[in-house]
């Protein structure tokens, strides 16, 4: 009996995720009756509130949290991957001691403290060096979501560089090879299935984070022009405009219509990077 | 202290598809001292733990056959495994004393089916401590850690423990082989001892120690129960040829 | 072109460089953060309310706010993530439910915030009555802090030696009586490690917060569970982009941050601390 009731507490987990999936998708679909699902997935012009036309096309938001989270992957995966291979192959035991904490701390810092930097210090370096009248736009967004993937693409990297099996770095350095070249082409070849897994995870951590983006990108719905336009993910747009809508509207439902988009998009990458982990582990 | 024997009637055993132990019969008798050998790997502490359903802890074991103890098979419906394990004890083959006081390990049994009368469990623990010849040696820090004693001492408390419960067999795994020649040499002096009292059974990959302390053997070689009898006998005039060799050492 | 050794040393100065890089983006994070709010942090600031117009005053409510919606998402998280571990690591064999288990566990620590703050709304505003408040706010969170604690008290129940369980039932004891007497007993400190680390985050939080619960300004400490409350994520939001007068807020706003990051990683410490203590604890 007691087992029973334990494994009912496991199985909440379960219920827990679905009930989301449900309620969102429940919450979501009065949507569809006021607006037409093609529209909703085809149309860039997002304007619930618009005076002549309304519209509830998520392609721009979509855009907008795949350009951000691209370039916040372009920052932080070259970034974290050297930081994880020098952590595990060439860092002595004090820089170790030193550098560990770091990236703990810094994967604590609450995303509203970011996205506060964002406003305060990243923005106006962009705006001088770019020459840009404010720095809140796309590329601040992903400056920061980097900074905020970046532990998360550093441990794991570096669990999986760990795990090679150091017989392989034996095996090349006893042919001759120099240690950066055994780095380079034998030992992160082996760990490149973790490595992805590392990226994969970042990555949603960056489409699912909301207070960095929505304080500095600058809050302009539409299709972006340029790393430099101000943009607004789906997780901002939730964020922004679910505070000024009244319940059980149209306007309401769309966003949870949007909510089930994110949900879906972070759902699939977790997916996809446990399978690349579970051939990560078939292969050892 | 009740007296009861055991028998085992064509017992299988699987891990999973694994067939480990082969249509195994035997009988233990009480009060006595009944002493599994074999090369490693023979299945001997695998039968061991079948007396006491401790293999079923493992997911995907299989039992066919009975074991019976005063006529009931403890495979059967409706065995209570939480009182088999009370007349069934069992001893480790490294000693493994819980994180707690000396006092509080040899009282976890008592305590666990009930009994909270402070004086009876002093006495119990007394008792208990004495019958594993540990009482002299710790009765002035029963409250320090079990963590702090030695080796053979630790092992002695594993048995002290297993007696508190007042159980009627006594399973041991390989009790000695982890501890050094003088504590060896104690325990084995109390297995002399304590047969007065219980039925032991005892796995042994050391064929001297078969010898000094049993009074029945029982060799066992791949899963297959070979030969079985008084020590004596076992020893001296071996019926099949495999035990022979072992014995002799040509092999295991 | 370049030597071999050439290229070992360009190679490893690239990976030391972006150790550097990564200490320093940390360095100027806390940098700008302490140097800037430090000037604003007093004994006012701390226990007073906030006044003419949040431009003067303290963050008092806010800090009792965010530690009373920490205190719920403790209550909820904490012992249902305990009992989930239990079951996966005690009792749960392998098969089809504890891998559909771990994977909901994996796939709820991916959803993002915001798509938690819909799921509070739907659910525990809207649907079971408790309307925006601390109960609704700090239930939202734990669901949130969950797959954190499951985590962590697996983590912890794995270290527990086998053979304790084996003494305790070969003594003839049931399982869960073996479990309570000797194995939670030892496992519930290394359990508080994670856990820690897990409120500590959730105290952060700023979008599962936003519409269930958080206000920007209360004249009054909340009485009841059933209240809004004021947080400091959320204050340092509404500060640093709503306020009518953001310039001049600023240096509260920084100094909202400072006090903000002070917490958080004060708990980060106690949770470290207590792990280095155990691990000490364990090698006698």
């Amino acid at each position: 009996m007691v087992e029973k009731f334990f494994l009912l507490n496991g199985l909440l987990v379960v219920f827990i995720l679905v009930g989301i999936f449900y309620l969102l998708l429940n919450e979501s679909l009065p949507t569809f009756k006021e607006v037409s699902i093609v529209e909703f997935f085809t149309s860039t012009t997002w304007n619930p509130t618009g005076y002549h036309k309304v519209s509830y096309g998520i392609v721009s938001l979509i855009f907008s949290t795949i350009m951000v989270t691209v370039g916040s992957l372009i920052f932080a995966v070259p970034l974290g991957i050297a930081c994880a291979a020098y952590l595990s192959e060439i860092a002595p035991a004090k820089a170790r001691e030193i550098l560990k904490p770091t990236i703990e701390i810094l994967a604590g810092i609450p995303s509203v403290v970011i996205g506060f930097l964002g406003i305060v210090l990243i923005g106006p370096m962009i705006a001088k060096i770019f020459n840009l009248p404010n720095g809140l736009n796309a590329i601040n967004g992903s400056v920061l979501l980097g900074i905020m993937a970046l532990p998360t693409i550093i441990s794991i990297s570096e669990d999986a560089i760990n795990a090679v099996p150091d017989d392989y770095k034996k095996a090349s350095l006893a042919l001759g090879a120099t240690e950066w070249q055994t780095l380079v082409k034998v030992t992160i070849p082996a760990a490149l299935s973790g490595i992805i897994a590392a990226v994969m995870l970042g990555m949603g951590r960056a489409i699912g984070e909301t207070m960095a983006v929505l304080m500095a990108t600058g809050n302009a719905p539409a299709f972006p022009k340029s790393i430099f336009s101000a943009v607004r993910t789906l997780t901002a747009t939730i964020g922004i405009e679910l505070g000024e809508v009244a319940y059980n509207t149209t306007h309401y439902y769309s966003l949870f219509a949007v909510g089930l988009v994110l949900f879906v998009m972070t759902f699939l990458i977790n997916i996809v990077s446990d399978w690349v982990l579970n051939k990560y582990e078939e292969a050892e | 202290m009740a007296k009861n024997s055991m028998e085992v009637k064509d017992l299988d055993f699987y891990y999973g598809d694994f067939h480990a132990l082969h249509n195994i019969s035997l009988k233990m008798s009480a009060n006595k001292v009944t002493s599994f050998i074999g090369p490693s790997g023979c299945g001997k502490s695998t039968f061991l733990r079948t007396l006491n359903r401790m293999n079923d802890l493992i997911e995907g074991t299989r039992v066919d056959g009975a074991v019976l103890i005063d006529g009931k098979n403890i495979y059967g419906e409706g065995i209570d495994i939480v009182d088999l394990r009370k007349r069934v004890g069992m001893v480790f083959q490294h000693p493994n004393p819980f994180p707690k006081s000396i006092y509080d390990n040899v009282a976890y049994g008592p305590r666990a089916h009930g009994l909270k009368d402070k004086e009876k469990l002093d006495q119990i623990v007394e008792e208990s401590l004495k019958s594993a010849a540990l009482w002299d040696e710790v009765k002035d820090k029963l409250d320090s850690s079990a963590m702090g004693i030695s080796g053979g001492q630790k092992q002695r408390l594993c048995i002290a423990r297993a007696l508190a419960v007042n159980p009627e067999i006594l399973l041991m795994d390989e009790p000695t082989s982890a501890l050094d020649p003088i504590a060896t040499a104690k325990i084995e002096d109390l297995i002399e001892d304590l047969k007065k009292d219980y039925t032991i059974v005892i796995v042994t990959h050391s064929m001297q120690q078969a010898a000094r302390i049993s009074d029945y053997t029982a060799f066992f070689y791949m899963g297959d129960l070979i030969e079985h009898g008084a020590t004596e006998k076992i020893f001296e005039k071996p019926e099949n040829q495999k035990t022979e060799d072992y014995i002799t050492g040509r092999f295991g | 072109m370049f030597s071999r050794d050439m290229q070992q040393k360009i190679g490893f100065g690239f990976l030391r460089l972006s150790a550097l890089c990564v200490l320093s983006i940390l360095a100027v994070i806390l940098y700008d953060i302490i140097s800037k709010g430090i000037g604003v942090i007093n004994w006012e600031f701390l226990t007073t309310a906030p006044s003419h117009g949040m431009t003067k005053g303290g963050i008092f409510p806010a800090i009792v706010g965010t530690f009373s919606v920490t205190v719920i998402t403790a209550l909820l998280a904490v012992p249902l993530g305990m009992f989930a571990a239990i079951y996966l690591n005690e009792y749960a064999k392998q098969g089809r439910i504890t891998k559909l288990i771990r994977m909901s566990i994996r796939n709820l620590a991916g959803v993002p915030s915001i798509v938690f703050g819909l799921f509070g709304l739907a659910l525990f505003v809207q649907i079971l009555g408790f309307g925006t408040s601390i109960l609704s706010a700090g239930l939202t969170l734990g669901l949130m802090t969950l797959p954190v604690t499951i985590t962590a008290s697996e983590e912890a129940l794995k270290t527990i030696p086998n053979s304790y369980r084996n003494g305790s039932l070969a003594l003839g004891v049931t399982k869960w009586y073996a479990i309570r007497t000797n194995v939670l007993p030892y496992a519930i400190p290394g359990m508080l490690t994670g856990t820690i680390l897990g409120l500590s985050r959730a105290a952060g939080e700023t979008a599962p917060i936003l519409f269930t619960g958080a206000a920007f300004f209360l004249p009054f400490l909340p009485d009841s569970p059933f209240s809004q409350f004021m947080a400091l994520p959320y204050h340092l939001y509404v500060m640093s982009t709503q306020h009518h007068d953001i310039a001049k807020v600023r240096p509260l706003a920084y100094g909202t941050a400072l006090v903000l990051i002070a917490l958080v990683l004060s708990m980060n410490m106690v949770a470290i601390l207590l792990r280095y203590w155990l691990r000490k604890k364990a090698k006698r």
